[in-house]
C-alpha cells in the first residue's frame, strides 16, 4: 500500500466533508494563534520587568560585609570549648569595606571561562547638599565601559551621555527622583558631601531613570577616580566586583566557590532576586496552561468531525475492507486526515499568530518607570511556536487516533448485511 | 491436484447467540473447482448470505475448516485475512457499494493500489481494459454516484476483476436490478468463466439465474440439501 494512495482516498473522504474539515482546522489555527500570541506577549511581559532589576544585578557579587567574626576568640579557646556561650549582640571590628588586593583578584576572575565579564565598582554613602538641608543618597564609582557592556547601563540614562563621565572630571549622573528634589538641570554643579566628611562639587552631565523610583531617588553614579576621590581613598580602592557569568544558573555555586577562595563574601542573582524568578515561573505558566488548554479543545473538536465522518463513511470504510484493506491501513487514512487538519491548521496559526504578535507589538505604549519601552513587548522566540506546533500534531494526532480505532474495528459483515 | 480446488469448505457451523442460540450453518461442506461457475441457492434465512460472508474471510466466527487455494484460514490475522481477500478473493454486491467520492475508473483501482503489484499507470490501463470489456469505458471519468445501477453493477464487477483474483464472489448481483440488466450481468458472468476462466460463486435467490449457471448448491436451514 502505498502512501499516495492512502492519502488519496483520505484526501477524497475530506473533501466529500469539506466544510467540517475546514472548520476543525480553523479551530487548530485558532488556537495555535493565539497560543503564539499569549505566550509571546506574557514571556515579553516576563523578560521586561525581569530586565528592569535582573539586567542590572550582577550574578555576583563579591564584596566585604560589615560582620561581626563568625568564630569569636571565646569560640576558639580550648579552655571553654564545653561552655555556652551567652555574649549577645557582638559588634564588628574596624573593618574597611575595601576588597584587599583587588586587583589579583581581578586578574583571576578574568582568566575564568566561566566569567563572561566583570566590572569593579565602589558603593558609598553620600549626601547632597542642597542649601542647608543635606538629602541621603548613594554613589557608585563605575568603570563606565564594562557597566554599560554588561549591564545595560546606557538603557537607563534619559538625558545627557554616559561616556562624559569617564572624559569630563568630577562629573556626576544622578538619579531622576534626585534631580527633581534637588532642581538639577543639565550642567549645573552639585555639592556631594561623603560619609567622611568632605565636600565635594561635581558637575550634572546626564540623568539616570531605573524604573524603580525608590533607587531613582538616592542613586547617583560617577567614575571610578572621581569616586575615589570624594571619598578620600587610595587609587585602586574597590569595594565591589561585579560579576557576569555565561551561564547565570550556575551563580549560587559559583558563589560560594568565590567566598572560600578569595575570602570574601558573595552574593547570587538567585539569592539577590528570588522573588522575581518565582513570578515570571508562575506566569508562564498560567499562560503556558491556558494555552495547552486551548489546544485540547480544538483537539476535541477534530475528535467529533472525525467522529461524524467515521458514522458518515461506514459503507466506505466496509468497502474498503471487504475489498482486502485491512484495519491498519482504515486508521492510516483515518490519522493522515486528522493530521493533515492539525498540519493545515497549525500553518495557519502560525501566521495568524505572528500577524497577532505584530499588531501587539505595534500598539503605544509607555510607563514612565519603563525608559526603553514604548509599545507593548512581544517575545518572538521560536520555542513558543515549536511548542505550538509539537502539541498541536500531538492533539491532532490523538484526536484522531481514537475515532480511527473505531473506524478499524468495523464489521463489514455487519454494514453490508444491514443494507 | 490441490491446484484444482479454488475454494473447500469442510463441516462449517455456524450459530448466532442472540438473543438465543440459533444454528445458522450447519456442518456446510464443499468444494469448487477452478473455472467452476457455481450458484448458492435457498430461501431467505436458509444461510447462504451468512455462508458467503464466512467464504469471503469476512466472518471468522465459525468452527470448521475453509481452505482457500489450499491454505487454511483459520489461524491467519486480521491483516492476512485482508491480503487473502485483496489478492484471491472479488467481490460484487447486492447493493453496489462504489465509492462516491471516487470516479469509476479509481473505484476499479482501489483493491489494485491496496495490492501494489503494478504501477499506477499499468493498473489504470488494465481498469480501464475491464471497463471495456464490460461495455462501460465511457463512464471512466464518471464519478460513482452519477451511474445508474446497472452501471455501477458493472464498474464493481470490474473491481472484483481488477487484482486477477482466485474466485469471485457474488451475493445477490442481480438482487436490485431489472431482468434487462440482470441479463447483462449474467452474460458477463458467463463472459468471465468462458474468456477468463475464472471461477465464480453466486449467492442467489432467483432460481432462473441459478439454472443457467454450471453448478447449483441448495441450502435449506443451514444445511446443503443438494449439489
Amino acid at each position: 500500500m502505498r502512501l499516495k494512495h492512502l492519502s488519496d482516498i483520505a484526501l477524497a473522504l475530506m473533501l466529500a466533508r469539506w466544510k467540517q474539515t475546514l472548520v476543525a482546522a480553523i479551530g487548530v489555527t485558532f488556537s495555535i494563534a493565539l497560543f503564539v500570541t499569549l505566550l509571546g506577549f506574557m514571556e515579553g511581559l516576563n523578560k521586561l520587568l525581569d530586565g528592569i532589576v535582573l539586567n542590572r544585578t550582577p550574578h555576583i557579587r563579591l564584596y566585604n560585609d560589615i560582620q561581626p567574626s563568625k568564630l569569636q576568640p571565646i569560640d576558639i579557646s580550648k579552655e571553654f570549648k564545653n561552655y555556652h556561650n551567652f555574649i549577645s549582640s557582638v559588634k564588628p571590628g574596624k573593618k574597611r569595606r575595601e576588597i584587599y588586593n583587588a586587583q589579583p583578584i581581578i586578574n583571576k576572575l578574568e582568566r575564568d571561562d566561566r566569567i563572561l565579564g566583570l566590572a569593579p565598582k565602589i558603593t558609598d554613602q553620600v549626601f547632597y547638599n542642597l542649601g542647608n538641608i543635606d538629602l541621603n543618597g548613594v554613589i557608585s564609582g563605575l568603570e563606565v565601559e564594562q557597566e554599560a557592556k554588561l549591564f545595560a547601563f546606557s538603557d537607563y540614562i534619559i538625558e545627557g551621555k554616559y561616556q562624559d563621565l569617564q572624559t569630563i572630571s568630577n562629573s556626576i549622573i544622578i538619579g531622576q527622583g534626585v534631580a527633581e528634589v534637588i532642581n538639577a538641570k543639565l550642567g549645573d554643579v552639585v555639592t556631594v558631601t561623603a560619609a567622611g566628611g568632605e565636600q565635594f562639587p561635581l558637575k550634572v552631565i546626564g540623568f539616570f531613570e531605573s524604573g524603580i523610583t525608590e533607587i531613582d531617588k538616592v542613586q547617583s553614579f560617577a567614575s571610578l577616580s572621581t569616586t575615589r576621590k570624594l571619598l578620600g581613598v587610595s587609587n585602586n580602592y574597590i569595594s565591589d566586583i561585579q560579576i557576569k557569568l555565561k551561564d547565570l544558573n550556575i551563580a549560587p555555586t559559583l558563589a560560594i566557590e568565590y567566598e572560600d577562595l578569595f575570602s570574601l563574601d558573595a552574593e547570587d542573582i538567585q539569592t539577590a532576586n528570588a522573588q522575581f524568578e518565582t513570578g515570571s515561573g508562575v506566569r508562564s505558566i498560567i499562560s503556558y496552561a491556558v494555552g495547552i488548554t486551548l489546544l485540547i479543545v480544538s483537539g476535541f473538536g477534530i475528535y467529533n468531525i472525525l467522529n461524524m465522518l467515521i458514522y458518515e463513511k461506514m459503507d466506505t470504510i466496509a468497502i474498503l475492507k471487504a475489498t482486502g484493506f485491512a484495519g491498519s491501513d482504515v486508521k492510516k487514512i483515518f490519522i493522515s486526515i486528522s493530521l493533515s487538519i492539525g498540519v493545515a491548521g497549525a500553518i495557519g496559526g502560525i501566521f495568524f499568530g505572528l500577524l497577532m504578535s505584530l499588531g501587539i507589538d505595534a500598539i503605544p505604549f509607555s510607563a514612565p518607570s519603563l525608559p526603553t519601552v514604548d509599545t507593548y513587548p512581544i517575545d518572538y522566540g521560536i520555542q513558543y511556536y515549536s511548542i505550538a506546533v509539537l502539541f498541536a500534531m500531538l492533539t491532532t494526532y490523538l484526536a484522531g487516533w481514537l475515532p480511527a480505532k473505531k473506524a478499524s474495528r468495523v464489521d463489514p459483515v455487519i454494514i453490508i448485511r444491514g443494507k | 491436484m490441490e491446484n484444482t480446488i479454488a475454494l473447500e469448505a469442510r463441516s462449517i457451523y455456524k450459530s448466532f447467540n442472540d438473543p438465543v442460540k440459533i444454528d445458522v450453518l450447519k456442518d456446510v461442506s464443499f468444494r469448487v473447482d477452478r473455472g467452476e461457475y457455481a450458484s448458492i441457492i435457498g430461501r431467505s434465512g436458509s444461510g447462504k448470505s451468512t455462508l458467503l460472508y464466512i467464504l469471503s474471510t469476512m466472518d471468522t466466527d465459525f468452527t470448521g475448516e475453509l481452505l482457500i487455494d489450499g491454505i487454511g484460514v483459520r489461524d491467519k490475522t486480521e491483516k492476512e485475512l485482508a491480503a487473502i481477500r485483496n489478492e484471491k478473493i472479488g467481490f460484487v454486491f447486492q447493493f453496489h457499494y462504489l465509492l462516491n467520492e471516487f470516479t469509476a475508473l479509481k473505484n476499479v483501482m482501489l483493491p489494485g493500489f491496496k495490492l501494489n503489484k503494478v504501477s499506477e499507470e499499468e493498473l489504470e490501463h488494465n481498469a480501464y481494459e475491464y471497463l471495456k470489456d464490460l461495455g462501460i469505458e465511457t463512464l471512466a471519468k464518471k464519478m460513482a454516484y452519477q451511474l445508474s445501477g446497472g452501471e455501477k453493477q458493472r464498474v464493481a464487477i470490474a473491481r472484483a476483476m481488477i487484482n486477477d483474483p482466485l474466485i469471485i464472489m457474488c451475493d445477490e448481483p442481480t438482487g436490485n436490478l431489472d431482468s434487462k440488466n440482470a441479463d447483462i450481468v449474467f452474460n458477463i458472468f458467463k463472459g468471465l468463466t468462458e474468456t477468463y476462466n475464472k471461477t465464480l460463486l453466486v449467492v442467489t435467490h432467483d432460481l432462473d439465474f441459478a439454472k443457467k449457471t454450471g453448478r447449483i448448491i441448495e441450502l435449506h436451514d443451514g444445511k446443503v440439501v443438494s449439489d
